[in-house]
């Protein structure tokens, strides 16, 4: 099977490489979001005590 | 947390090199069928969670055992993402497979409702500030929400449904080709990992937002700031 062939999905490429873009986007979304709001709870909380 | 990561990975990768290169074609359907990779996962995962937040819910709402009620809060945002991936890989996958996005059948209609059940249990801990009294009213309506999920997992055999029935879990040997089964299990196994991950990751925040006013989070915040 070459790459295209691959990438191609028996011409279903849309609809399977959505799905798999979507969920990867979600998923990463989950494990970034938590970093962020971790970060932003020190800065508050840095700057209140100043 | 890092060998977790590890395992994710690997999981995944043997996972998607199995489902996405080495298992054939469907005979029906061709390669669109390499969708079920994520989306049975992702809806197995939808109501595990559920559950996993529901019982977390109960034992907060009994014991009083505040990891419980964080548990039970960190895990609703993560259940609402797999429910959206079920819902929308679902929707990928019936366009070509049965020509239209969505029927309001049992099936998509209740796992459509199982969204909406996470989306109220996170509107609903955001609108209480007391966070204690918050999770009593998250960890009830997650407990009356848990009705509907045996309606989920039988809507397609009890009700007539554009959906196909259950090929792995049932009373039978599962009528999947192992070729096709062990990639998805791999995938099941990997999200569970995901899960655990981002489990933690919202747990260690709430626990901060929660007792931001404990000696311990001081702390750890003027530790910060040298």
């Amino acid at each position: 099977m070459s790459i295209q062939e691959f990438f191609a999905m028996g011409g279903y490429a849309f609809y399977v490489w959505t799905s798999y873009g979507l969920t990867l986007i979600v998923l990463l979304a989950n494990i970034i979001i938590p970093i962020v709001q971790r970060k932003q709870f020190f800065r508050q909380n840095l700057k209140q005590r100043r | 947390m890092p060998w977790l990561v590890v395992i994710f990975l690997l999981l995944t990768a043997a996972g998607l090199y199995g489902g996405l290169y080495l298992a054939p074609p469907d005979y029906q359907q061709g390669d669109s069928y390499r969708i079920i990779y994520i989306h049975v996962p992702s809806a197995w995962m939808s109501l595990f969670i559920y559950v996993v937040m529901a019982i977390a819910g109960a034992i907060g709402l009994i014991w009083r055992i505040k990891l419980a009620e964080i548990v039970a809060i960190s895990s609703a945002p993560i259940g609402a993402s797999f429910t959206f991936i079920a819902l929308v890989t679902g929707s990928l996958w019936g366009k070509p497979m049965w020509g239209t996005w969505w029927v309001w059948d049992a099936r998509l209609t209740s796992e459509l409702i199982l969204l909406f059940l996470y989306l109220g249990v996170i509107g609903l801990y955001g609108a209480i500030d007391d966070k204690r009294v918050a999770s009593k009213a998250v960890a009830i309506l997650a407990l009356v929400g848990v009705v509907n999920i045996p309606i989920i997992h039988y809507s397609v055999e009890w009700w007539n449904t554009l959906h196909q029935g259950p090929t792995v879990t049932k009373m039978d040997k599962p009528s999947i080709h192992v070729s096709m089964l062990i990639p998805l299990l791999l995938m099941a196994l990997s999200f569970n990992v995901y899960y655990l991950i981002a489990l933690i990751q919202r747990a260690r925040v709430e626990l901060l937002e929660r007792e931001r006013t404990a000696q311990w989070v001081k702390n750890r915040v003027s530790e910060r700031k040298q």
